[in-house]
């Protein structure tokens, strides 16, 4: 086996990045320019522009409104039917590929793993599909009758068409009996899948939340878990601190979760945010019309993971910050002999990082931990205040980036070298081709759980994994002559 | 509970119960409106991996960026490989006045940053319900300068609310044809065999077609060759345009000496475009799956070129035979279901059917009525076809009814089938797209006799490794 080279990393410039850009044509520069800042001692220029139209034609790993509606925040809603309204592509392509795991009978309180749609042809376009709709709705609660609600999730076509799919939903849940929530995501709405966590927010407003009461009391301890959609089993493992510092996780948005939880989340006395850009807005509403305050907090590496614990636990009594101490006690020891097994093999490693939601800043602390460095960072469909909330978190000479292009984050990567990048499945061959070790960052690459306690050491030993596996060394074949490869 | 149910679902049993029983199967198949894991893409998808098959081909997707990113991470995941795609990110101001400036800026853009040597152009279902002119578009894009005036691109409609993934494939390739290749020099031919795979996700396949037309001593392209794409060699390097179909192949194919597709369904468009308009020595096979659609593959190439098929073939052939007599008691009697495009099915039936397995269960959700004539006659030629049923436009959730009403041994299809495999008890063996839960299924073929062979290894193996993990212990032995 060839010896592995070793990359030479490469701070960031600003110099860099306008090398980069020159190769786009004039207004495309102009508008890509400030998506992209170099953090700088000071941080005088530390800012983004973001959550603007994508550039047409510079290839972009955005997806539209309803990835982020149905895909991200209903799709998790495990005994509700989500109905993909339109073409059949939609349902299809978004079909188990969010890793949303929950638990129960397929068919019976458990239609995650489904894809439902009402595959228009030609003539509902023509003709319109609110018919079919209503005719849907009549199969699902026959074919389903232990279905406890039904998310009617728009495509394109239906609000190009003018279909009413309100006006079919008030009906059919009057007729059925069974919650409808229309949800207004057409693809083309907005400009990532962002708008598509707020409607689908909006939605759940409007239809669902407030519309049960649970008959017990709400006790001092109940909580919800809010923004975190069980990827690979990560609220599983989020659910296990919090109950163990004796808080009672009542409802789960929207990993594992069912229509009840939405309904009754009004009912606890406290919000705690994982992802807070997909779920922010309906915070902020409990917070003003039920009083229910919400808090930030990041599970992902102990050292976020033990000042979470410490910050959530100020929110209640001493019964819960010595249960939660008892805790940290706990699981500390086994945490450090993580880092101990592995930093010495990764210390110094640089990390790029671009993917969605609230990872590009959630999950540094857990590279820290590690002793490595992240060395740059964006998000996909980002906004201000996650921008707010990453720059003090960086380093000096990193660079950010947000709805990077597929040609800047190569190109980046080209000039700086970093160690290990983590990112989506999009991005993931491209940069697996080049030699770079990889791991999907939301999917956690078909691992997981990559949250809490339960999840660092896997997060640990994966992205040891991915830097160290003897395949990258293979690349070569011992009969080619050692050439430098020039940066383009 | 409404009163039109007959479930008492009580519990958890009960509900299982009833979604199990042969009442439930009824109400199941009576459903008109709802489609419940359907096996069927859209059409852009099928767009998207032909033009994938051309050298130098950037994929434009004109319509909704959301549609660029499920197509390409469709792809990836079966892959296991980068798809490089652009789109023009539509947006509600589009909805309004329509896609033009988006396309124009987007060709600009893609043109200068990308630097393919061509585009191929394809809709999302938002630009075909507004109804953007995509001619009128491209000729203002080159009048406007975005793109050079020559700059090569073929484009297709492709609706989503039409057809399927196959029915993409096919707009798409009869596009580069009618597009980009030049007019027919009369009765001169370049000497070159060009056969259209179809819809094929296995590079696997590709190579094999190649080899066995190699072998014949034919010149060959393959049109479109996305062997590379689908599969390239890890070289440290990333190489946005790998080897495919050349422009200057694509240019000259309407001057070939014949025109091979190894599919049926997924390129009859194409097939009628070369054949009845363009008046090519053109030949269709059923997907030359298993050992006599292989033979009939080789005798067709034989019959329109004149060159017989060589030694090295016959014993390959051989080969392929005996592992199938090998092999032959693992599955012969073994009841099957199985689902898929219609091409996959029709070859994959054929070869149950000379292995002496029982197909019972064929569902194609994008199967056409064709398909289902074609398909029957395949069965009636054969006394293991008589308990097979051919089920049209029917979804995974059809298919669970008839697992679970009409038991069978084994379902072949692609990674969507676990779920209704894991309720019936039964393997699952992975063929189709796309396999998004194994690694590397894709890179052997399933086509010619090298692929008869690993069909008879995968179907096989399952059964016997399923006896080793299932049997009683004082039945575990050595030898199976």
């Amino acid at each position: 086996m060839a010896e592995q080279e070793t990359p030479k990393y490469t701070p960031a410039t600003p110099e860099m990045v306008d090398e980069v850009l020159s190769a786009y044509p004039d207004r495309a520069k102009k508008m890509r320019a400030k998506h992209i800042t170099v953090k700088t001692e000071g941080c005088a220029s530390c800012s983004v522009k973001s959550n603007s139209k994508t550039v047409p034609g510079l290839m972009t790993a955005r997806g539209c409104a309803y990835a982020g509606a149905k895909g991200v925040v209903f799709g998790p809603v495990k005994d509700m039917i989500h109905i993909s309204h339109g073409p059949v592509g939609c349902g299809y392509y978004s079909w188990g590929n969010r890793r949303n795991l929950a638990e129960g009978e397929l068919g019976v309180n458990n239609f995650v793993p489904f894809q439902f749609t009402s595959d228009f042809s030609e003539n509902d376009i023509v003709y319109g599909g609110d018919k079919k709709l209503e005719q849907i709705c009549r199969e699902v609660k026959e074919l389903f009758p232990t279905v406890k609600g039904i998310s009617v999730m728009s495509e394109c076509p239906v609000g190009l068409i003018g279909d009413d799919i309100e006006s079919v939903s008030k009906k059919m849940s009057k007729e059925l009996d069974l919650p409808i929530v229309p949800v207004r995501c057409e693809g083309f709405r907005g400009i990532s899948q962002s708008l598509g966590h707020h409607i689908a927010n909006d939605a759940v407003r409007d239809h669902l939340l407030g519309k049960k009461e649970r008959e017990e009391e709400v006790g001092p301890y109940d909580v919800s878990l809010i923004g975190d959609y069980n990827i690979g089993g990560d609220a599983w493992a989020s659910i296990k601190i919090l109950e163990e510092m004796g808080l009672r996780v009542r409802n789960v948005w929207t990993g594992d979760s069912t229509i009840e939880m939405l309904q009754t989340a009004h009912q606890v006395k406290l919000n705690l945010i994982h992802c807070y850009r997909s779920m922010n807005y309906i915070c902020k509403h409990m917070e003003e019309t039920y009083g229910i305050p919400h808090m930030e907090f990041n599970f992902f590496g102990p050292t976020k993971i033990k000042q979470s614990i410490r910050a959530i636990a100020a929110r209640f009594d001493e019964t819960i910050q010595e249960k939660a101490e008892a805790v940290i006690a706990k699981y500390e020891p086994m945490m450090q002999a993580v880092i101990d097994k592995y930093r010495p093999r990764l210390e110094g490693k640089k990390v790029m990082l671009y993917v969605g939601g609230l990872r590009p800043r959630h999950v540094i602390g857990a590279y820290e931990d590690l002793g490595m460095e992240v060395v740059g960072t964006g998000y996909e469909f980002a906004h201000k205040d996650d921008y707010d909330r990453t720059m003090p978190m960086m380093g000096d000479n990193t660079v950010i980036y947000d709805d990077v292009t597929a040609y800047e984050l190569e190109e980046f990567v080209n000039r700086m070298k970093p160690d290990l990048i983590g990112s989506g499945v999009k991005e993931k061959y491209v940069f697996e081709k080049m030699g770079y070790p990889f791991r999907q960052m939301h999917s956690w690459d078909y691992s997981g759980p990559y949250h809490a306690y339960d999840g660092f050491p896997i997060f640990a030993r994966d992205m040891d994994i991915a830097l160290s596996s003897p395949t990258w060394g293979l690349a070569k074949a011992p009969w080619k002559k050692e050439t430098v490869k020039e940066v383009r | 509970m409404s009163e039109n149910t007959t479930c008492a679902c009580t519990s958890t049993k009960a509900a299982v119960e009833y979604l199990n029983s042969v009442e439930y199967k009824e109400k199941n198949f009576a459903r008109k409106a709802l489609s419940i894991n359907p096996a069927k893409a859209c059409q852009p998808l099928g767009a998207l991996l032909c033009a994938l098959g051309i050298e130098g081909c950037l994929p434009f997707v004109h319509g909704s960026q959301g549609c660029a990113a499920y197509f390409r991470n469709t792809l990836n995941r079966h892959f296991r490989e980068p798809i490089p795609t652009v789109s023009d990110s539509m947006t509600e101001d589009s909805a309004v006045f329509g896609g033009q400036n988006n396309l124009i800026e987007g060709l600009k853009n893609a043109y200068q940053v990308y630097k393919p040597s061509m585009m191929a152009v394809f809709t999302t279902c938002m630009a075909e319900v507004i109804g953007d002119d995509l001619n009128a578009f491209i000729n203002n894009a080159r009048a406007a300068e975005s793109i050079p005036k020559d700059f090569p691109i073929a484009f297709a409609q492709t609706p989503s609310f039409v057809g399927s993934h196959i029915t993409g494939f096919d707009n798409m390739l009869k596009a580069l044809l009618q597009s980009l290749a030049d007019t027919r020099h009369g009765k001169w031919t370049n000497g070159r065999l060009y056969l259209v795979p179809g819809f094929d996700t296995y590079p696997g396949n590709l190579r094999e077609y190649k080899k066995l037309v190699r072998a014949m001593g034919i010149p060959l392209t393959v049109l479109p060759d996305a062997e590379e794409a689908m599969d390239a060699p890890h070289t440290g390097e990333y190489n946005m345009y790998p080897k495919g179909t050349t422009m200057a192949e694509l240019a000259d194919a309407l001057n070939a000496s014949g025109f091979i597709f190894t599919q049926k369904f997924s390129t009859s468009g194409t097939y009628k475009f070369v054949k009845n308009v363009q008046k090519i020595n053109t030949e269709m096979v059923t997907m030359p799956i298993g050992i006599k659609n292989t033979d009939n593959f080789l005798m067709a190439l034989s019959e329109m070129t004149g060159k017989p098929i060589p030694a090295e073939l016959e014993k390959e052939r051989g080969r392929a035979v005996d592992s199938a007599t090998d092999a032959h008691q693992y599955i012969h009697g073994k009841r099957f279901a199985m689902f898929g495009d219609p091409d996959l099915l029709l070859g994959l039936t054929g070869f149950l059917l000379e292995m002496g397995g029982i197909p019972v269960h064929i569902v194609c959700t994008n199967g056409t009525e064709a398909f289902r004539k074609e398909l029957q006659k395949v069965l009636d030629g054969s006394p293991f076809g008589k308990e097979a049923t051919v089920h049209t436009g029917r979804d995974l959730w059809h298919l669970r009814s008839l697992l679970m009403t009409e038991p069978v041994d084994m379902l072949l299809g692609d990674s969507h089938g676990k779920f209704d495999a894991k309720d019936a008890n039964i393997p699952l063996v992975r063929i189709g797209f796309p396999i998004v839960d194994r690694v590397n299924m894709h890179r052997s073929p399933i086509v010619g006799y090298e692929g008869a062979i690993n069909l008879v290894t995968m179907i096989a193996n399952t059964f016997m490794e399923q006896t080793d993990r299932t049997c009683p212990d004082r039945f575990f032995e050595l030898l199976r």
